[in-house]
């Protein structure tokens, strides 16, 4: 039998610090603009561990969690959404949905990894944080399960990752639902942290947990057609006509999502008129200080303009894609911390009637906040720059002979046989049952 | 089968004569409990207390119902308070609070249209709620209920300062201390005075005029159980729709209930120690 013969260096597509080198001057500029981000952020976010966050950061008593935590909670439910997303195929077997699951997960576990940065700069103690969250567990605390399934979840991601590269199917469908079972957990689990504290009405509630679940969908979708549609920006190769139609299916989905989204935004603020407790807020979200957040930023470019421009795309327009995904991004930024904020801004003390306590509370993110956060999102960036270099786009290279008569599928990276008088294409259609 | 043939609309009415007092004073009780008054409901469903509200009396059986013991407590009279701080310096002197931080504070609420006064202070402080919100949320076992005393302390080495707290607090009491590397809040002067043999809290012995008034509320010879129990006076906790069963309990603290409590004793020197 005679075959031809894949290179096995570059078994799991990798192609090394090699395929860095070779990048052109201009991808070297962008990858290094990230690395300097995240040296300069880790480094302010270090100095101010160092002097004390409550010299330099905006945060106050009344209103204790602020851009950080936003920045934190954007990178986690994009995670937890590329992990929803991406386990339709590889996870409950959605053949249309399998191209996108390599670099979806990927960046799942890129993102958890920004998250984690940034809330090291949260947290006024971290290094206590890895001693006591073991010996002195809080099972009735959101924030302890919270921590601690976020951790079980990203070893789960990168166990699947290992077997997704290795071509191992069975155990990473398996590590995969395990993966999206305690993804979803943890990430339910971030809504509860908020949903279960009662002094807070603009949080409290069953709303949250389940909110979170679905924008994680929706951030999810969104992100891979952003990282795929550059991915494809940088090497056109990546697209052929499996990924093409991974991408239109991620499409639909997240047209579907963005609706879900809108629904849920609207029945928040009719609900919320008639509270009491969320009223005043929602009032500040319309039309006080946060109007142009949520309007520009969460309505218009979080949800509005996507759900158009995606339409538009048909799902194969991807520069159009590329664009409103982008802009989508910022818009879920801002989403999340329309979240975070406007439920501290009123104080436990406003209902009482008091003086002190007449006024909605203020907060402005300071420099060494923003930079702190930024060092997470260089990490994100430089992370997928180097990842579609060095794992060559996320393509599979099957490291073993191809038996005559056979072609390494650039879909599903299996072997597919033709056919006689079949061309390669015509064979791909049969195998996959897809047109 | 026969049936007695009963005609309702010739059927003679047999009067309240009939009902025993017995079955009337029951049917009474339902109605009372249900709307929610039944004896003394209305003060006594604010308290502490878990299951019923006794509306007087019955002490000892009280007592069983505290879950704590000495279940140390506040009550406010916001009537006698004059603001003059002296309660939020003693603290801050006692506990070390930096600048940045309180655990105690004195809120001002005006009013319009009143004729006796327009002002009214409203201390403010941690409020010990037997369903700490607090101590559910921490992940690390860091803040907690004493089991002796109902205190909720901390243990500053295990806080790892997500501040997760804070905001679970509905009653605002608590910050991030810089120096203790934790938040610190409000631990009714266990660690400086009570546990060193004092009766009173920093704030509460520097109180001129009585308006906190510091005890136990187990014991039916202490001030905080006689202010707490009293039918005519009204009792009430602050966000009590957060159901964090609060122990810093607030009344106006008018003259009568106050001469009628403390014997006589004249409400500005009043002197807590004394029996």
């Amino acid at each position: 039998m005679t075959g031809r013969i894949v290179n096995i260096s570059k078994k799991w597509g990798f192609h090394g610090v090699k395929a860095l080198q070779d990048a052109s001057p201009g991808y070297k500029a962008v990858m290094g603009f990230f690395v300097l981000l995240t040296l300069a952020g880790a480094a302010v976010g270090l100095h101010a561990l160092f002097v004390g966050y409550h010299h330099v950061y905006g945060v106050t008593k009344q209103i204790s969690w602020g851009l950080l935590i936003s920045a934190y909670i954007f990178c986690v439910v994009t995670s937890t959404g590329l992990c929803i997303v991406s386990s339709i195929g590889h996870v409950f077997g959605g053949e249309a949905f399998m191209p996108i699951a390599k670099r979806a997960v990927f960046m799942s576990i890129v993102f958890m990894f920004g998250g984690f940065c940034i809330i090291f700069f949260d947290i006024e103690n971290p290094f206590r944080m890895a001693i006591w969250n073991v010996i002195s567990p809080n099972f009735v605390s959101n924030m302890w399960w919270m921590g601690t399934l976020y951790g079980a979840y990203l070893v789960f991601m990168m166990i699947e990752y290992y077997f997704l590269l290795d071509q191992n199917h069975t155990l990473s469908r398996l590590m995969g639902f395990f993966g999206l079972v305690i993804g979803v957990a943890a990430h339910s689990n971030l809504g509860a942290v908020f949903g279960m504290l009662h002094g807070r009405p603009f949080w409290y509630g069953p709303y949250l947990p389940i909110y979170f679940i679905f924008s994680a969908a929706m951030s999810g979708g969104c992100a891979i057609l952003f990282f795929t549609t550059l991915g494809w920006k940088i090497n056109p190769e990546i697209m052929n006509q499996r990924m093409e139609r991974a991408v239109k299916a991620v499409t639909q989905i997240t047209i579907f999502l963005i609706s879900v989204i809108i629904f849920f935004t609207s029945w928040k603020i009719i609900t919320g008129m008639v509270s009491e407790g969320k009223q005043l807020v929602l009032m500040s979200l319309l039309t006080g200080d946060y109007a142009i957040n949520f309007w520009v930023f969460e309505i218009f470019l979080g949800m509005f303009l996507p759900l158009y421009l995606l339409i538009r795309s048909r799902g194969n327009n991807f520069n159009l894609i590329l664009w409103s995904t982008g802009l989508m991004m910022i818009g879920i930024f801002f989403m999340r911390y329309d979240i975070v904020i406007p439920g501290q801004i009123e104080s436990v003390y406003h209902s009482l009637g008091v003086v002190e306590e007449s006024h909605l509370l203020n907060y402005t993110p300071t420099f060494h906040e923003i930079m702190a956060s930024l060092s997470g999102i260089g990490f994100i960036g430089f992370a997928y720059f180097a990842g579609e270099k060095m794992l060559n786009g996320h393509q599979l290279e099957k490291h073993e002979i191809v038996p005559d008569g056979g072609y390494i599928c650039p879909g599903c990276g299996a072997i597919h046989f033709m056919e006689e008088g079949e061309t390669e294409e015509e064979a791909m259609k049969r195998h996959h049952r897809i047109w | 089968m026969k049936f007695p043939k009963i005609n309702f609309d010739t059927l003679k009415n047999e009067g309240t004569g009939s009902i025993t007092a017995r079955e009337r004073r029951k049917f009474l009780k339902l109605g009372l409990g249900i709307a929610g008054v039944y004896a003394g409901g209305k003060i006594l469903s604010l308290t502490s207390l878990i299951g019923t509200a006794h509306a007087s009396g019955g002490g000892a059986e009280l007592i069983k119902k505290y879950p704590y013991n000495p279940h140390y407590s506040m009550v406010i009279r916001q009537s006698l308070c004059i603001d003059c701080e002296k309660c939020v310096d003693a603290c801050n002197e006692t506990n070390h609070v930096p600048e940045y931080g309180y655990r105690t504070r004195i809120l001002t609420k005006k009013y319009s249209g009143t004729l006796d006064k327009q002002v009214e202070f409203i201390p403010v402080l941690c409020n010990h709620c037997n369903n700490a919100p607090c101590v559910r949320a921490c992940p690390t076992k860091a803040t907690y209920k004493d089991p002796v005393t109902g205190i909720v302390r901390m243990e500053s080495k295990k806080c790892i300062g997500c501040k997760t707290c804070m905001l679970a607090c509905p009653y605002d009491a608590r910050y991030f201390s810089a120096e203790r590397r934790a938040v610190d809040k409000c631990d009714f002067c266990w660690d400086k005075r009570l546990s060193k043999g004092e009766k009173q809290t920093g704030c509460s012995a520097a109180c001129p005029t009585g308006a906190r008034t510091f005890g136990n509320l187990t014991d039916p010879e202490n001030i905080v159980y006689k202010l707490v129990h009293q039918l005519e006076e009204k009792v009430w906790v602050i966000r009590p729709a957060d159901d964090t069963k609060p122990n810093i309990f607030y009344m106006k603290g008018n003259m009568r209930s106050v001469d009628n409590i403390l014997n006589e004793q004249k409400f500005k020197y009043f002197d807590p120690d004394k029996a």
